[in-house]
């Protein structure tokens, strides 16, 4: 009987607040995300304003100096390398993506559903796991230079692995049920007789897909190239085991920052401009996709 | 039908698509049951490295580690998740708009930054780093997945059932355990078995965030490949695989059924 009077009270206490009932609710959220995600945000930001300090430790002086070092040659090439990179798997896998997720919106109802969740699958595996199992295909004594070798088409291995074609390759093998999935959710709610309409007029199958088919999906096609971009740039375990220290994306360095070069007011710099190149593409895509609809969209 | 010529080659290009996503995870598989250690020839069938595996006592503490932190951090995330989801669905508020896009936050920032903030926060805080952050840090990010697979599953339910158990007189904390809650179960419970999948999975903000002596087997797996690539390394992943099929697909036939 106590636990309910106690009961009683509190749901009048809310009863008399209803915006207090649904802090309330949201409340432990609020508090988790707040402190175990924003606050440790800003004091990244902070950190990227401090100066180095002995033993991997800060100076608690401000400092330009170290969004400034990335005018030195070396770091522009690693932040020129990652758009290159985000931006060449983005168009790789819009090309893979686009006529994958078409088939499967057009297979039938049974098959697409095993379809889907043949996609779905290695969307939720591990990544480092998938990046490793190229591994095993790519490296000097792997599976593909062994079949090479085998079939007499090359006689000594070829250097496959730590090159920037592994990493597109690799982001490419992680990322594309990132593509396929929100292409597949606007090209599945296509109205066929839409096409119908565009044949019976006299549109090539050609001019039929750029005219029609395709603004149509724009919606699918900016959601998959924002969810393909963004981990691309942000990327570290497939430039790591893929690229190695030869082929450094900001990802790569950020890590090297916190690990043997304990320089953190640094990491914390080149992490910031990942962060800002992020909130950018996400700006940018609400922008063009058009806002509300376009965020629901890229879930 | 004319328009189905070009049918054929789609079919066969999408063939070809899953066969790139499926390859690899076959190949490697594969190679966790070969005996030779280094060539890429196949020798013979055997488990060796499987029990070669659940012989090593690292190997074993990893699992440890894993296991309770995927799953204490998949009932937090679970009971917070499910709030806020039902919270944000049933009222209105000033400031949503701008709630929903902080949700929408952890999703879309890159992992190596979360985990590098966190390592950060924690240091000047002076907590240190270990399992509780671990779990502290996975909560966060399964927090908006949990969130986001409880919302639809709202969004398709029938509200005539809670206003109907109001009408009979059940309290809002009744009708919210008796008729919204056993609605939304198999929702729930794929929410948490995803967010179980993700926390068990995670290898880069736990690779920041993690201290000595509590290593997780995704950290334990990327420090073997940096001594060269392995058939032990083969069995594991194998392992880890499995369990992520496992629970994606019992997630997947919950997450079909039907209301």
């Amino acid at each position: 009987m106590q636990s309910g009077t106690l009961r009683i009270r509190i749901l009048k206490f809310f009863n008399r607040h209803k915006n207090t009932r649904a802090f309330s609710i949201l409340f432990p959220c609020i508090f988790w995300i707040g402190v175990f995600f924003l606050l440790p945000l800003v004091f990244m930001g902070i950190y990227s304003f401090l100066e180095r300090g002995l033993y991997g430790g800060v100076n608690w002086i401000f400092t330009w100096k170290n969004y400034t070092r990335f005018v030195d040659p070396l770091y522009l090439k690693i932040l020129l390398r990652t758009f290159r990179i985000s931006f060449i798997t983005t168009v790789i896998l819009l090309m893979i993506g686009y006529p994958m997720a078409y088939r499967i919106a057009r297979a039938d109802k049974r098959w697409r559903n095993i379809l889907l969740f043949l996609v779905i699958l290695p969307f939720w595996t591990s990544d480092l796991i998938r990046t490793y199992a190229w591994m095993l295909i790519l490296r000097d004594t792997g599976l593909l230079n062994g079949l090479l070798q085998y079939l007499h088409i090359i006689r000594e291995p070829l250097s496959l692995l730590y090159t920037e074609g592994a990493i597109l390759l690799g982001l490419a093998y992680v990322y594309l049920p990132f593509m396929v999935l929100p292409l597949y959710a606007s090209i599945e709610r296509l109205d066929p007789s839409v096409l119908e309409a565009a044949e019976d007029l006299g549109a090539t199958p050609f001019w039929r897909f750029l005219k029609v088919t395709m603004p149509l999906t724009k919606s699918g096609i900016m959601a998959g190239s924002l969810l393909v971009f963004i981990p691309s740039v942000g990327v570290f375990v497939v430039s790591d085991l893929l690229g190695g220290a030869k082929v450094m994306m900001i990802g790569n360095l950020v890590q090297l920052q916190f690990g043997p070069a304990r320089n953190w007011p640094f990491g914390s710099a080149a992490s910031f401009i990942l962060m800002a190149i992020v909130l950018f593409a996400v700006f940018a895509y609400l922008r063009f996709a058009g806002g509300k609809e376009a965020l629901e969209e890229a879930r | 039908m004319k328009t189905r010529d070009y049918f054929k080659p789609l079919t066969v290009f999408t063939a070809l698509c899953y066969l790139f996503l499926y390859l690899p995870i076959c190949v490697l598989v594969a190679f966790s049951f070969n005996t030779s250690r280094f060539s890429v020839v196949w020798q013979e069938f055997t488990v060796q490295w499987y029990v070669k595996l659940i012989q090593d006592p690292l190997v074993l503490d990893a699992l440890k580690n894993s296991i309770i932190v995927a799953i204490v951090a998949m009932i937090l995330s679970t009971i917070i998740g499910t709030l806020t989801a039902y919270g944000l669905f049933r009222y209105r508020f000033r400031g949503k708009a701008i709630f929903d896009g902080i949700l929408f936050l952890p999703i879309v920032t890159p992992e190596i930054v979360v985990g590098i903030s966190l390592v950060i926060f924690f240091v000047l805080i002076h907590i240190n780093l270990g399992l509780k952050t671990i779990i502290i840090a996975h909560v966060a990010f399964d927090i908006p997945f949990v969130m986001l697979i409880v919302r639809a599953r709202l969004q398709g339910m029938d509200r005539s059932l809670e206003e109907a158990a109001m009408d009979l007189g059940a309290d809002e904390w009744t009708t919210f355990f008796k008729v919204t809650v056993p609605q939304l179960l198999p929702g729930i419970i794929a929410a948490a078995l995803l967010a179980f999948t993700l926390s068990f999975d995670d290898f880069v903000i736990t690779f920041f965030v993690a201290g000595v002596g509590s290593t997780t087997l995704p950290l334990k797996i990327y420090s073997m490949v940096r001594l060269g690539v392995s058939p032990k390394i083969n069995a594991l992943s194998a392992l880890i695989v499995l369990v992520s099929i496992t629970m994606i697909t019992i997630a997947d036939r919950l997450q079909r059924k039907s209301l």
